[in-house]
């Protein structure tokens, strides 16, 4: 598939028929993709159906991407910490942040979204709830205490779930790209750094970790994008994200053609803005940008 | 009784199957230039890395400063702001600039204002000869320049040591000069200086005494006079004979 705005590779052969190279490099697919766009809003238009379902299922796009961008930094900060953990030479440090990057990989990300929502989360509310039993004995902490015991499982709303369930599946995959990005560095840079006295967290913090970055955004970017297709996972546990108002307006009109096209189109624009960006990314820092 | 700055007793070292060092004794006075030199994979660059724990003993003892390197509840952050360190392949941060990364242990481990670290770093870019790439970046300096800057960004910490692991010979001929002359500058100004190195024109210049080290162990020691003119080992003449 020819790469937009990149010239192509390919010699040119001279003019046979004068142009035709010219013509066969245009990126044709994204120019039908283009077309498609234009057929939709036309068809949102002057259709009435397509409006009812445009205007019905625009509202999840701001479900999708918020928690999309919420479980996304959380993973990147899970991702870093056990990333770190994978290189420990602690050997317990080392071993939690292996089972947990093995198992997540391990397992389908529908099963993890399931899983955290209605196994982990309860489980964890549960333990809180514990707790504040034996703080509730304690004076200082009683207060403390009762609000443990109040809260319940159903004060965790489905996004949040949905938001922690996404972050726990996608930590260990970004976990690995740290880990990766960190250890492509030279070993002599940390040497270098602790030989002038720095500690390893500093070292880590102003020598490894700004390398890395730079080394690791662009496969960091491409989690990103997946993030926002994974994220239609969500709608299993019934968050009006786009999907869910897909399924919910052909329940409710028995229309497929148009929620699943309106969905469809949603996604490929933030899907092939965010690869745009990524290949952005990729140029910028290919040629040792600083 | 002479300062010994550095005290080596019994130390013994080795990676998985391979011995590397085969019990050290060596004592390096204050104010001394020490030349190691031997065959690759004698141990030499171990028993430097070991003066400031970049590895670890498995026996012996290593006394650097008044403190005791193999203990291994001393604070080795704080004895490496006192050794400098020089490596081989010069290990320049390359995201910073060639002043950036003379500055940065300084605001960082010595916590001095900004403005101060740049002056010390302006004033050590001048005395390797580079106070016109304080702004460029480690990939457009040559290999002796990029050395220069790294041995700039060692002295800026104010080291009562230097210890430098074959610093010439990741470089291209006509640019080792310009790191030994920077080299032999810090020898006359009485630094104390450990350096694993074959350049036996710097050893007759500025070495107060060599040691040669094969198979992990102390073969021999010496004046330069004496090693290079009248060698007690035949091992060591033979090893000379090869690369003078």
């Amino acid at each position: 598939m020819p790469e937009p705005g990149l010239p192509s590779t390919k010699r040119k052969e001279p003019g046979i028929v004068p142009g035709t190279t010219k013509l066969k490099d245009l990126p044709w697919w994204a120019l039908f993709l283009l077309l498609l766009g234009v057929a939709l809003v036309y068809a949102i238009l002057t259709k009435p159906t397509y409006q009812t379902a445009f205007l019905f299922i625009v509202p999840g796009l701001q479900v999708t991407i918020s928690v999309s961008v919420i479980a996304f930094a959380i993973s990147l900060v899970i991702g870093l910490i056990f990333g770190l953990g994978r290189i420990s030479n602690n050997p317990i440090i080392y071993n939690i942040a292996t089972f947990y990057v093995e198992v997540v990989r391990g397992i389908p990300m529908i099963v993890i979204i399931i899983y955290v929502a209605y196994v982990l989360v309860p489980l964890v509310v549960d333990g809180i709830n514990n707790l504040g039993q034996s703080l509730i004995g304690i004076p200082l902490l009683a207060s403390l205490g009762r609000a443990f015991i109040s809260l319940h499982i159903t004060n965790i709303s489905p996004m949040a779930r949905a938001v922690i369930g996404l972050a726990f599946g996608y930590g260990a995959y970004e976990a690995e790209i740290f880990r990766a990005g960190i250890q492509s560095i030279e070993r002599g840079q940390m040497e270098a750094a602790r030989s002038l006295g720095m500690t390893y967290v500093q070292a880590m913090r102003y020598v490894i970790l700004p390398q890395a970055i730079r080394i690791i955004l662009p496969p960091l970017g491409n989690d990103f994008i997946a993030m926002i297709k994974d994220s239609s996972l969500i709608s299993v546990l019934a968050v009006r994200d786009l999907t869910q108002l897909g399924k919910l307006h052909r329940s409710q009109t028995f229309r497929t053609f148009e929620p699943w096209n309106t969905v469809t189109y949603l996604y490929l624009s933030m899907t092939l803005l965010g690869s745009l960006g990524v290949k952005w990314l990729e140029r910028k820092f290919k040629t040792g940008g600083r | 009784m002479e300062d010994k700055i550095i005290q080596i007793r019994g130390v013994y070292k080795s990676f998985k199957h391979v011995h590397a060092l085969n019990g050290i004794d060596l004592d390096v006075a204050r104010g001394e230039v020490l030349l190691i030199f031997g065959p690759s994979g004698g141990g030499k660059s171990t028993l430097l890395r070991c003066i400031n724990r970049l590895e670890t003993v498995d026996r012996g003892q290593i006394i650097v400063d008044g403190v005791d390197v193999t203990d291994p509840h001393v604070n080795i952050d704080k004895l490496r702001e006192e050794v400098g360190m020089v490596f081989q392949l010069f290990n320049l941060f390359p995201h910073l600039t060639a002043l950036q990364n003379i500055t940065l242990a300084q605001e960082k481990v010595r916590k001095r204002p900004r403005e101060e670290a740049a002056e010390i770093a302006m004033q050590l870019l001048h005395r390797v000869g580079l106070p016109d790439k304080a702004n460029a970046y480690p990939d457009q300096l040559s290999g002796g320049q990029k050395q220069r800057v790294a041995i700039a960004r060692a002295l800026a910490m104010n080291p009562a040591i230097m210890l430098f692991d074959e610093p010439t010979s990741a470089l291209d001929p006509e640019m080792i000069k310009e790191v030994l002359d920077v080299m032999l500058d810090l020898a006359r100004e009485g630094m104390t200086m450990v350096v694993v190195s074959h350049e036996m024109g710097f050893a007759r210049a500025a070495a107060d005494r060599m040691v040669f080290l094969e198979g992990g162990r102390l073969i021999e020691e010496g004046p330069p006079e004496q090693i290079f003119t009248e060698p007690k080992e035949e091992r060591t003449k033979r090893f000379l004979s090869h690369i003078l």
